[in-house]
């Protein structure tokens, strides 16, 4: 039996172990615990342009145990932007100079080819190579040698190359995500493949846990704790497991955000006896800055991705609404304008969109606004939901919602056509926040 | 009952003239007549017409003496007499509603005789809409209770008003009864 496979159970039965001893927990960084499985493509519009692209199976799949060309199908497929096409042949690897033309008959415009071999210190040599079936040019390939847990990673990344190379914008299928379950009276802070995959704990906790922020570089998760029986912020290392209490202050602590930089953390304290958004220095220490003024409710600080405005929530106008202002705080200017509660702002890291939550008619539906001109869409179907969250593409957006009754994550494409959605196996599943590219 | 008594003790050589005795003390008793002893029955009316009954048995010597009736002391209301800890709150508002105030008066005097004593304000919202904004709002709620416990005449240091938003349901469940159930701020001591 393939190592893999071996892996496979070890986890499983780790799983069995960690369920019954749920009551025992406190908090602890849990390695294994796969409990999710991956998005689930639910298309519920056609992408305006999709590239059509064909893959054959890697030569040497079964001796590796992850079947690496369809890792890659569904990642491209999830983007929206690229259609499957059945492959025409097969036994090709990346080695093969493949006649073009049936590829060309059947409609592909890309076709991708490949192999695992197994090396001789256990680890694999995975290799491929794109091919333009159109232009019948090589599109070049690369080989990674991986351990058997980096294999997906391995797939990711050549899905990364392939987006690239056709779309000219970089991939995120090598990112991560973290979100939160709730099972009962049992909360977890999970870190992600982008498509769901390899899920772990990073946090275990008997009381919740909200708002995860990723710090700049992919290694560090800010979030809010009710551990203390108050809120309270703490910054954690997930690759040590690591953390430390970042804000404790009297009253509640919350709604952590990272500067692009990541020396800052900006979040919301209730120290003046109302809600309001102050700055503090990522190291820890100091007294935190206060950036806004008022007797209102002022929340979800959120820097834009140039780093020069920070977007928020206020109801100094009677009912929620995002506004922006410096990131040294002053000069607020309102943001939304149509509807009476617009909350939890997520700007795109290209500047060019801020997708939000709207009450419309009692529902709360995700909406997305293009900033230069104002113009406003609504991009979902459900009327719970909740965090929106941007790939750092730009290109993606994942958030919470209720769905048939069930909280589930979903992603979309920005404007709104492709979504795929992710149940939790167990209990409820929420606040989802898209890591960032790691170098 | 004497007479019998003493003539069971008595030894045999008097035991004639006891029973003389015996016989003129009884033709000379004007203790109660067997017949007329009121019996009560079941209903409280004395059965015998000589003895005017009277079930209550307060009013003058008319109960008989080995009567017995009870007296039920009511049960205490244990909400009325133990300290809430709970405060309600209207949907979309932070205002203590004057149907609290007992409860804040209760919990000021609580923590006004000993200074020591410290409370957590943990503020709750129902579970419509965004969890952040939810929190600041549970905020709100928790620092109105401490104003009112302030006006009353408890010190800064002996509060600390949190929130837990939407985190921490008290009833779960998606209906008007249940949201009405965890708009609240309890009042939690260490």
């Amino acid at each position: 039996m393939p190592d893999l496979c071996r892996l496979d159970d070890q986890a499983l039965t780790r799983r069995k172990t960690l369920l019954g001893a749920a009551a025992s927990l406190s908090l602890m960084s849990l390695p294994l615990r796969p409990a999710l499985a991956q998005f689930r493509v639910e298309v519920s519009g056609v992408g305006l342009t999709q590239f059509p692209f064909s893959a054959v199976a890697f030569r040497g799949n079964a001796g590796a145990g992850q079947d690496m060309a369809a890792i890659v199908r569904a990642d491209l497929e999830r983007s929206g932007q690229f259609r499957f096409v059945d492959p025409v042949a097969s036994g090709l690897d990346e080695t093969s100079r493949p006649d073009l033309a049936p590829w060309r008959e059947k409609g592909a415009d890309s076709l991708l080819a490949g192999s695992v071999q197994k090396l001789a210190d256990g680890r694999f040599d995975v290799r491929f190579r794109l091919w333009d079936v159109v232009r019948g040019q090589d599109l070049g390939g690369l080989s990674y040698p991986v351990t058997a847990g980096e294999l997906r990673l391995a797939a990711h990344r050549i899905a990364d190359y392939i987006y690239e190379k056709l779309t000219g914008e970089k991939g995120v299928f090598s990112t991560r995500i973290a979100y939160v379950t709730k099972a009962g009276s049992s909360h977890s802070l999970w870190v992600a493949d982008a498509d769901g995959e390899g899920a772990r704990a990073a946090l275990s906790s008997p009381e919740p846990i909200i708002s995860p922020a990723w710090a700049p570089g992919g290694q560090q998760l800010a979030y809010v704790s009710f551990e203390a029986r108050k809120p309270v912020i703490y910054v954690h290392d997930v690759a040590t497991g690591k953390r430390r209490l970042m804000a404790n202050f009297r009253g509640s602590n919350s709604a952590p955000a990272w500067s692009p930089d990541g020396r800052q953390l900006v979040a919301t304290l209730s120290l003046s006896g109302n809600a309001q958004i102050y700055a503090m220095t990522a190291a820890g220490g100091g007294e935190p800055r206060r950036l806004t003024q008022g007797g209102s409710i002022d929340t979800e600080p959120v820097f834009s991705a140039d780093g020069k405005t920070i977007f928020f929530v206020s109801d100094r106008g009677g009912a929620p609404q995002i506004y922006r202002m410096d990131a040294q705080g002053g000069n607020p200017q309102r943001v939304t304008f149509s509807g009476n509660y617009n909350i939890s702002p997520a700007p795109s890291p290209d500047g060019r969109w801020l997708a939000y939550i709207s009450r419309v008619n009692g529902a709360f539906r995700l909406h997305v606004m293009e900033l230069a001109s104002g113009k406003v869409s609504a991009i979902s179907e459900t009327g719970a939901d909740e965090s929106p969250s941007f790939s750092p593409n730009s290109r993606l957006i994942i958030y919470a919602t209720r769905d048939k009754g069930q909280e589930a994550l979903m992603t979309s494409t920005v404007d709104g056509r492709i979504k795929t959605r992710l149940a939790g196996a167990q209990g409820d599943i929420r606040e989802p926040e898209w890591g960032p590219f790691q170098r | 009952m004497s007479a019998f008594s003493a003539f069971s003790h008595k030894p045999r050589g008097a035991s004639l003239a006891l029973g003389l005795t015996l016989a003129a003390v009884l033709a000379g008793c004007s203790s109660v007549k067997l017949d007329d002893v009121p019996v009560e029955d079941r209903s409280g009316a004395a059965v015998s017409a000589i003895q005017p009954g009277n079930a209550q048995g307060g009013q003058g010597g008319a109960a008989g003496q080995r009567d017995v009736t009870g007296v039920q002391v009511p049960k205490t209301d244990d909400a009325a007499t133990a300290m809430s800890r709970v405060v309600y709150f209207d949907y979309d508002s932070f205002e203590v509603k004057a149907e609290f105030a007992q409860v804040l008066e209760a919990n000021a005097r609580h923590l006004s005789a000993d200074r020591s004593r410290k409370v957590v304000l943990q503020g709750h919202t129902d579970e419509r809409g965004g969890r952040e904004y939810n929190l600041a709002l549970g905020q709100k709620r928790a620092e109105a209770v401490r104003r009112s416990l302030s006006l009353l005449g408890v010190s800064e240091s002996q509060m600390e008003p949190v929130s837990f938003g939407e985190e921490k349901p008290a009833e779960a469940g998606l209906t008007e009864a249940a949201y009405a159930k965890n708009r609240r701020v309890e009042f939690s001591y260490r």
